[in-house]
C-alpha cells in the first residue's frame, strides 16, 4: 500500500463514520461539530486529488462560514438533548424511504458512466490547480460564471432586505 | 514495506515542524513579558523585575503559576468540548506557520532544506482557510463552558472575527492581482526583485493590519474578553493553564500574524538594501539563510512591538462602533482598493505606463 492509499482509506473510514454519527447523535452541537469533521475528510479527498483550491474553498466557505452560522443559531436557541423534539414513527419511515430512493438514483445513475476504465489521478492531475481552474473558469465557462454572480447579488439583496424589514 | 517514501524528507520536515513550533512558543512567551514591559515604559513604571535580570525569568514564573493552579471544570459543562476548545485555540494558531517561508534554504552536504513546511500553490488561501477555523476554539469553549455570559462573549468574539475576516480576505485579493501567485516563496521572491508590495498597496496594508488586530483579538478590538467592562468573556469559567492556553494563543497569533503581515507586505525574508543572491554567493548560502531569518524576526519583532504601542495607546472600541468600522468602512475600502487595483493593472495591461 503507498502512502496516498492509506490516506484514502484513513479519510473515507473518517468521512463515513462522521457522516453517520452526525445524523445519530442526538445532541445537535455535536452533530454540527462531525459534520465539520466530514468536510475536512472530503477536503482532505480533494487534496489527494490535487485539487488544493476546492479543498481550501471548501474548508473556508463550509466549515469556516456555513457551520459556523449553524453553530450561532443552534447554541443561540439552547438547542440541546432534551428540548430535540422525538420525530414521529411514520416520519422516520419517510425519511428512510426517500434516502434510499435517492440511494437509488446515484446507483442507477452511475453504473453506466464510464468510470471502470478510468483511474483516478491522484497527485498527478493539474486541472484542480487554481491556475488552470481559473482560465477554464473565465475562458469557457465565463456566461455561467456570470449568471451565478447574479444570483449571489439577488441573494445577498435579499439579506438585507431580509434584516432591515423590521426597522 | 508498507510505505514508500522519502524519509530524509520526512524527517527533515518533521524537525523543521518541531523548530518552528519551539520558537513560536518561545516567543508567544517572551512576548508576555515585552508586552509588560511596553506597557510599564509608556506608564513609566519599571514592570516586572524581580525574576532574573531584567525580569528576564517572569514568563517561566507565571507558566508555573498556571500550572500549579487548581483545575476547575464546570460540574454542568461539557467535559469534552471545555477542554478541546482551548486545544482548539493553539491548534489553530500554530497552523498558520505551515506556509510562512522563514527564509530561502540551508545547504547541509549539497541538500537543499527548504526553511519552509509547505510551499503549497494556495498559501493564502490556506492561512485565510485556518484564520476562519480560529472562531471554533472561542465558540466551543463559551458554549462547553454552560455559562450565558460565556456564551454570550463567545458569540460576540465568533460575530466579530466572520466580520473582519470578509475585509481581510478583500485586502487579500487587491494584493493577489498584483502578485499574481497565491504561493508565499513566489510573492517573497518577487519583491526580493522588486520594490515591497507595502509601497503598491498602501490601503491594503493598512485594512490588513486592521483586520490582523481584530482576528488576534488585541485591543482595540478585545470585545470578547473586555473583563473589566464586559465580564471576563469567553474564557470565564476557564482556570488554570486551560486559560493561560487561550491567552497564549492571542500571543502566537500575534506572533505569526506579524509573520505573514512581513511576508505579504515588507518583503518576507529578504534583508533590505542587500542583494541577497550575491551576497550568498560571497558569503555561502548557509551565512545568508540565517542572516535572512534573522532579518524575518527583525521585521515581526517591529510588528509585534506595534500591537503592543496601540495596545496601551489606544482604547477599547464599542461594539456598534467596531462592527459599524468593520462592514461600513473597512469592506467598502477594501472593495475599492480592489477596483482601483484592477483599474491599474487593466490599464498597463493595455499599453500605459504608470
Amino acid at each position: 500500500m503507498s502512502a496516498t492509499q492509506v490516506l484514502f482509506w484513513f479519510l473515507s473510514v473518517l468521512a463515513i463514520f462522521s457522516a453517520i454519527m452526525m445524523v445519530a447523535s442526538k445532541n445537535p452541537i455535536h452533530s454540527v461539530l462531525w459534520l465539520i469533521i466530514v468536510f475536512f475528510a472530503i477536503s482532505g479527498h480533494y487534496v489527494l486529488l490535487n485539487a488544493q483550491f476546492l479543498a481550501i474553498v471548501n474548508l473556508i466557505v463550509y466549515a469556516g462560514a456555513i457551520m459556523v452560522l449553524f453553530l450561532f443559531v443552534i447554541m443561540l436557541m439552547n438547542l440541546n438533548a432534551d428540548t430535540e423534539p422525538q420525530k414521529n414513527k411514520w416520519l422516520k419511515m419517510a425519511g428512510v424511504i426517500a434516502g434510499g430512493a435517492l440511494l437509488l438514483v446515484f446507483v442507477a445513475a452511475l453504473k453506466n458512466a464510464d468510470l471502470k476504465n478510468q483511474l483516478v489521478q491522484t497527485n498527478s492531475g493539474e486541472i484542480g490547480l487554481i491556475n488552470n481552474l481559473g482560465l477554464s473558469l473565465f475562458h469557457d465557462y465565463v456566461v455561467p460564471f456570470e449568471v451565478s454572480s447574479v444570483l449571489f447579488l439577488s441573494a445577498m439583496v435579499g439579506a438585507v432586505v431580509i434584516a432591515k424589514k423590521n426597522d | 514495506m508498507l510505505l514508500s517514501i522519502d524519509w530524509i524528507f520526512i524527517i527533515e520536515k518533521c524537525i523543521l515542524i518541531a523548530v518552528i513550533i519551539g520558537i513560536s512558543l518561545v516567543v508567544a512567551m517572551y512576548e508576555t513579558w515585552a508586552e509588560r514591559k511596553v506597557a510599564a515604559i509608556m506608564q513609566d513604571r519599571r514592570g516586572p523585575n524581580r525574576a532574573g535580570v531584567f525580569g528576564i525569568l517572569q514568563p517561566m514564573a507565571d507558566g508555573l503559576k498556571l500550572f500549579m493552579k487548581e483545575e476547575i471544570i464546570p460540574n454542568l459543562s461539557n467535559r469534552f468540548l471545555f477542554v478541546l476548545g482551548p486545544g482548539l485555540a493553539m491548534l489553530t494558531a500554530m497552523m498558520t506557520s505551515a506556509v510562512v517561508p522563514w527564509s530561502s534554504h540551508l545547504d547541509i552536504k549539497g541538500r537543499m532544506v527548504s526553511l519552509q513546511v509547505a510551499d503549497i500553490n494556495i498559501g493564502i488561501l490556506y492561512i485565510f482557510g485556518v484564520v476562519s477555523m480560529g472562531v471554533y476554539g472561542i465558540m466551543i469553549g463559551g458554549w462547553a463552558s454552560n455559562n450565558k455570559f460565556s456564551l454570550l462573549a463567545a458569540v460576540r468574539g465568533a460575530s466579530q472575527i466572520i466580520s473582519y475576516e470578509l475585509a481581510m480576505g478583500l485586502s487579500f485579493i487587491a494584493l493577489l492581482m498584483l502578485t499574481g501567485t497565491l504561493s508565499l516563496r513566489t510573492i517573497v521572491e518577487q519583491q526580493q526583485d522588486h520594490l515591497y508590495n507595502f509601497i503598491y498597496q498602501p490601503l491594503g496594508f493598512f485594512i490588513f493590519l486592521i483586520c490582523a488586530f481584530a482576528e488576534c483579538n488585541r485591543t482595540p478590538f478585545d470585545l470578547s474578553e473586555a473583563e473589566n467592562e464586559l465580564n471576563f468573556g469567553y474564557h470565564q469559567e476557564y482556570s488554570s493553564m486551560k486559560l493561560g492556553f487561550y491567552l497564549f494563543a492571542e500571543y502566537v497569533n500575534m506572533f505569526i500574524s506579524s509573520a505573514v503581515m512581513a511576508t505579504l507586505f515588507f518583503g518576507g525574508y529578504d534583508i533590505p538594501f542587500v542583494n541577497d543572491i550575491s551576497f550568498g554567493q560571497q558569503h555561502g548560502q548557509n551565512v545568508l539563510a540565517i542572516l535572512q531569518g534573522l532579518s524575518l524576526f527583525v521585521k515581526v519583532g517591529v510588528f509585534i512591538f506595534f500591537f503592543m504601542w496601540v495596545r496601551w495607546t489606544i482604547p477599547r472600541f464599542r461594539y456598534d462602533q467596531l462592527m459599524r468600522l468593520g462592514w461600513k468602512i473597512l469592506i467598502p475600502l477594501a472593495l475599492i482598493n480592489m477596483l482601483a487595483t484592477g483599474f491599474i493593472i487593466l490599464l498597463r495591461n493595455n499599453g500605459w505606463h504608470l
